[in-house]
């Protein structure tokens, strides 16, 4: 395996041209059985298998990508991380997920570059400012960090937003995570799937699951481009097609996988050092370390695996933003793309058992799972590894929709990321 | 943006209509004798199909009535369209991987 990365090997890289750096994880074979497949190659599944080797020393891990790693929303995203939640459940998974990202590149051993610039949602009305404020207390009850900002504070924070309260979304207000932030979405799956190399998870890619081997209700292996793979467990993290996969093994979720999309601009100096959401108005914003200005925009309302957003979508959402930010009037948008998100009826996650013993699924996440990455990778191993929930993911079970112990995060989750 | 021929009006951009989900789906004859799982799955649980898709759209900013499409949810070409209360045509509905 690769040597740590410090100042030491990049300065003897660097001298040596950058010639010699190995390989960050190897792409073996397949075996012919493991304890454990994780299907999907995003972040999640990439966290699942590095946590279940370090914490839970299941090592006999595989992990299949249809595609290449993060090549799904992992990498497609807008990489706003936070934790101010509305419910306990959300709020505790979510801080979890906060804890981790503290700490990630260290553990890691890789740069993610996690960034706490804070996050800060706009109150466009009387009514937003009241959901804010519930919010905003539940979450200092909670123990996480909220601040509410006058809109005098949010100009002294945001210069160039133009507060005039004049214009089309007059902002009375705000909700601000310091703690929230951005970071690197392709060095969060690098970094985990190094990581997790390190410690003999077999990385697969270029190879979709194609089907599953169920015997007496019990799960065998799976189907893939590279041939049967035998598993003792499998889990499922496939984000958007996370319906395709339980169809596979034959049950249902209540999930739909629409499109949802984000824009980059040309290039420009620092003007944006913060996060600025609004749910409101569809848009979020923030500015990428290359100095492109990041756009999260709404989600198409359709059933589409098209990984591909609609016009009017972008156009609704640049409206507002050029509204908000009159000076990004004359920025030209250098890519638009799209990704499938897998959205629930309670914009909660499902983490946990399926009706196949042996078969673990994650999935859910809809627009806001990035942030959830390391969390969600952390319960989830323990949840295949116990053959049970933690604590933290036991709320968010797939039986919650029979039971009606719903999640509904609309509110905190909703648009927003 | 989808261009959506309304049975009623003709083609008319996405941007007029609103979506209904998918099509299809009954609601219980009897809510009492319906189990807890069977009403979940009216309430919440979709086909969500990578492949052809039976869906309910109204044309919210034209004639305002509701009707049906089959479309496919990777091309999102448009198949067939048919009334509310007709039996979906005869397509593969399965998933595509
Ligand atoms: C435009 C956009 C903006 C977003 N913004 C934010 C944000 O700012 N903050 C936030 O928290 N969240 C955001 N999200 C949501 C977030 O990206 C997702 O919730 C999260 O990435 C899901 O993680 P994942 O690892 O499960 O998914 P993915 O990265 O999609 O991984 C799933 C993987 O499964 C693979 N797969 C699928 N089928 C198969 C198969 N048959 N066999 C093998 N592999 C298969 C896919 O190729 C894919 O690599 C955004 C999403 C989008 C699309
Ligand atoms: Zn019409």
């Amino acid at each position: 395996m690769s040597a740590r990365y410090s100042i030491f090997s990049l300065i003897r890289n660097a001298l040596a041209y950058h010639e010699d750096w190995p390989a960050a994880w190897r792409s073996p074979e397949p075996k012919p059985a493991y304890d454990v497949v994780i299907v999907g190659g995003g972040g999640h599944g990439l966290a699942t298998a590095y946590y279940l080797a370090k914490e839970l020393g299941v090592r006999n891990v595989a992990l299949i990508e249809r595609g290449w790693l993060g090549g799904g929303n992992t990498g497609r995203n807008t990489t706003i991380v936070r934790s101010n939640y509305l419910w306990d459940e959300s709020a505790a998974l979510y801080e979890h997920s906060m804890k981790l990202w503290e700490g990630l590149s260290q553990d890691l051993n890789y740069n993610v570059m996690f960034s706490q610039r804070g996050v800060l949602s706009l109150a466009h009305n009387q009514h937003d400012l009241r959901a804010q404020s519930r919010q905003s207390n539940a979450n200092r009850l909670g123990g996480i960090d909220s601040e509410l900002l006058t809109p005098a504070q949010i100009k002294a924070f945001v210069p160039i937003m133009d507060l005039r309260a004049g214009g089309r979304y007059p902002v009375l207000g705000g909700a601000l995570q310091r703690r929230g932030g951005t970071a690197r979405h392709d060095a969060v799956a690098w970094g985990y799937a190094r990581a997790a190399d390190a410690l003999g998870v077999d990385i697969i890619q270029e190879s979709p699951v194609t089907g599953f081997r169920i015997d007496n209700g019990r799960v065998q292996g799976v189907e893939t481009a590279k041939g049967f793979i035998q598993a003792d467990k499998v889990g499922i993290v496939v984000a958007g097609h996370s319906g395709v996969m339980a169809d596979l093994a034959g049950f249902r979720l209540p999930v739909t996988s629409q499109p949802l999309q984000a824009l980059v601009s040309e290039p420009i100096k620092p003007v944006l050092d913060t996060v600025i959401m609004s749910g409101a108005v569809h848009a979020y914003i923030s500015q990428s370390d290359k100095g492109e200005l990041v756009i999260g925009a709404g989600a198409d309302r359709y059933v589409g695996y098209g990984q591909r957003g609609s016009m009017q979508v972008s156009e609704d959402t640049l409206g507002a933003i050029c509204e908000l930010f009159p000076s990004f009037r004359r920025l030209r948008m250098m890519r638009q793309w799209g990704g499938i998100v897998d959205i629930c009826p309670d914009a909660s996650p499902i983490i946990g058992k399926t009706p196949v013993e042996g078969m673990f699924i994650n999935c859910g996440w809809g627009t806001g799972g990035f942030k959830a990455t390391p969390g969600s990778g952390w319960v989830f191993a323990q949840t295949i590894a116990h053959d049970r929930p933690h604590d933290l993911n036991a709320a968010f079970s797939l039986d919650r929709f029979r039971t009606g112990y719903i999640i509904d995060e609309h509110g905190a989750a909703g648009v927003a990321h | 943006m989808l261009l959506i021929p309304c049975p009623y009006c003709g083609e008319r951009a996405e941007s007029e209509f609103s979506y209904g989900g998918e099509a299809h789906i009954a609601r219980p004859a009897d809510p009492e004798k319906t189990s807890d799982a069977d009403w979940a799955d009216y309430l919440y649980t979709r086909t969500n199909t990578k492949g052809v898709y039976f869906e309910r759209w109204m044309h919210a900013h034209g004639c305002r009535r509701w009707f049906n499409i089959a479309r496919h949810t990777v091309s999102y070409d448009i198949l067939a369209v048919y009334e509310t209360g007709a039996p979906p045509p005869k397509f593969d509905t399965k998933s595509e991987v």
